[in-house]
């Protein structure tokens, strides 16, 4: 390229730390957490928005991050399921539901399919089983056939 | 995937907006959740020069249900749509229609106003516009207009929104006493859009009095079924009239056709979704 590529300062507040990068303005969310970050735990799936397994919490809001410019999450909070439970604290308890339920098999989905699953706890305290359903249609599993999924989710609302 | 480079400007102010569109109509994108856009931009079906960012216009956010009118802006997300009490008191429409769009993560960031401008065929929100008779107020460095949604949808992504102008504000009037609505579509199950989707209003006072239809997803843009509205007005809302008027509303309808669904389908779930549409409100 004949000239170096304009890149706009972006901060963000990841898993409670504020950081500032220089990024590109096609630069990808999801690029900037996995690439710039290192933060792999959140996935990239099917790269067109219809998967989920690159969902994070954008301001408190289940995002897909492949469908978001990194420039646009400029002063978000942004929490990745690195975030839910930092290295060396107890699992969050959708994590312990879905560990408890064998909610996973390869595991590849799971991490966007927990941050939405914490959405749709957060939203709708008691959902039923469609409810649950409903909540995660934004996420495919290709392994469980989604009954120990539901099963999990289920089990946290029973717990109060 | 990553797109082709481009230059990206937040706009602080609807003026702002309009100014920087004005400067390169054609070279310049809007972008407000973006989730058309970004996956176009992905598969480089799009390569503007710049992205105007509008997401943080604080005069194009926000629902207002007053005594005649309700107003949405532009940047109202669809999960916002989804949640607004005040709004399901008045138009339980919203919440329906809402909630049969895309999923949890896409309704966080997809906007009204995104879905109203980029003008898929198989997109909710126009029908259910159409059957509400909004009025789309559009600005532009030379002031703003409003546009019927029934004149709003041109043909297959194209609207009467001219370049350097922006769908600032949506109007609906509010309905009169009586009249009720419905959404309901058939979901293609991969993208989740409509493959026919139709919004309808009806107020029954011994007859139909008044009847309001929006259909999506079956021809190159979203219109009003007249022919089955006419047919209605004036008469008792039965299981036969809403028959006729579903099936001529299917005669007279010039389908789109692609690899999901023929044009012969689709105007088979004209008739069959007008007729369940109209049913639910009998």
């Amino acid at each position: 390229m004949a000239e170096a590529e304009k890149r706009h300062p972006v901060t963000i507040e990841i898993n409670g730390t504020r950081r500032t990068f220089e990024v590109e303005s096609r630069k990808l969310l999801v690029h900037l957490i996995r690439d710039d970050l290192g933060l792999t735990g959140t996935h990239i799936g099917c790269d067109t928005s219809q998967c989920g397994a690159c969902t994070v919490e954008v301001d408190g809001l289940a995002t897909k991050s492949c469908t978001v410019l990194a420039v646009m999450a400029d002063g978000a909070s942004i929490t990745t399921i690195e975030g839910v439970s930092p290295a060396g604290s107890a699992l969050d308890p959708v994590q312990t539901a879905f560990h408890e339920h064998h909610a996973l098999q390869c595991g590849f989905c799971t991490p966007g399919m927990i941050m939405s699953a914490r959405q749709l706890l957060r939203a709708h305290p008691d959902p039923g089983h469609d409810d649950i359903r409903h909540g995660i249609a934004g996420n495919i599993c290709r392994c469980t056939g989604y009954q120990n999924i539901v099963r999990a989710i289920e089990s946290l609302v029973a717990k109060g | 995937m990553i797109p082709a480079a481009f230059d990206y400007v937040r706009a602080g102010s609807l003026a702002e907006a309009m100014n920087l569109l004005q400067r390169d109509p054609e070279g310049t994108k809007l972008v407000a959740g973006g989730h058309t856009l970004i996956p176009t931009l992905k598969l480089r079906l799009a390569s503007p020069a710049l992205l105007v960012d509008i997401r943080g216009i604080a005069e194009m956010k926000g629902i207002q249900v007053s005594e005649n009118s309700i107003s949405i802006g532009a940047l109202t997300t669809h999960a916002e749509l989804l949640v607004s009490e005040p709004l399901h008191q008045v138009l339980p429409i919203f919440r329906q229609a809402a909630n049969l769009i895309a999923d949890p993560q896409v309704r966080n960031r997809g906007t009204i106003g995104g879905s109203l401008a980029n003008a898929d065929p198989a997109a909710d929100w126009p029908a259910v516009m159409i059957a509400l008779k909004a009025e789309l107020e559009i600005a532009s460095v030379n002031g703003s207009r409003r546009v019927a949604a029934t004149d709003f949808f041109v043909d297959i992504f194209s609207t009467a929104l001219e370049p350097g102008e922006v769908l600032a504000t949506i109007h609906i009037p509010r309905p009169a006493t009586g009249m009720r609505f419905t959404y309901r579509k058939i979901r293609h199950p991969a993208s989740g859009y409509a493959v026919v989707g139709v919004a309808a209003g009806v107020a029954v006072t011994g007859v139909a009095a008044d009847v309001s239809i929006g259909v999506t997803g079956a021809a190159s843009h979203a219109f009003p079924a007249d022919v089955a509205a006419k047919f209605l007005v004036g008469k008792p809302l039965s299981r036969e009239n809403i028959e006729e008027a579903a099936r001529l509303q299917s005669a007279a309808t010039e389908c789109l056709s692609d690899r999901y669904a023929s044009a012969e389908y689709r105007a088979s779930l004209v008739r069959t979704e007008t007729r369940r549409a109209l049913l639910a409100l009998a």
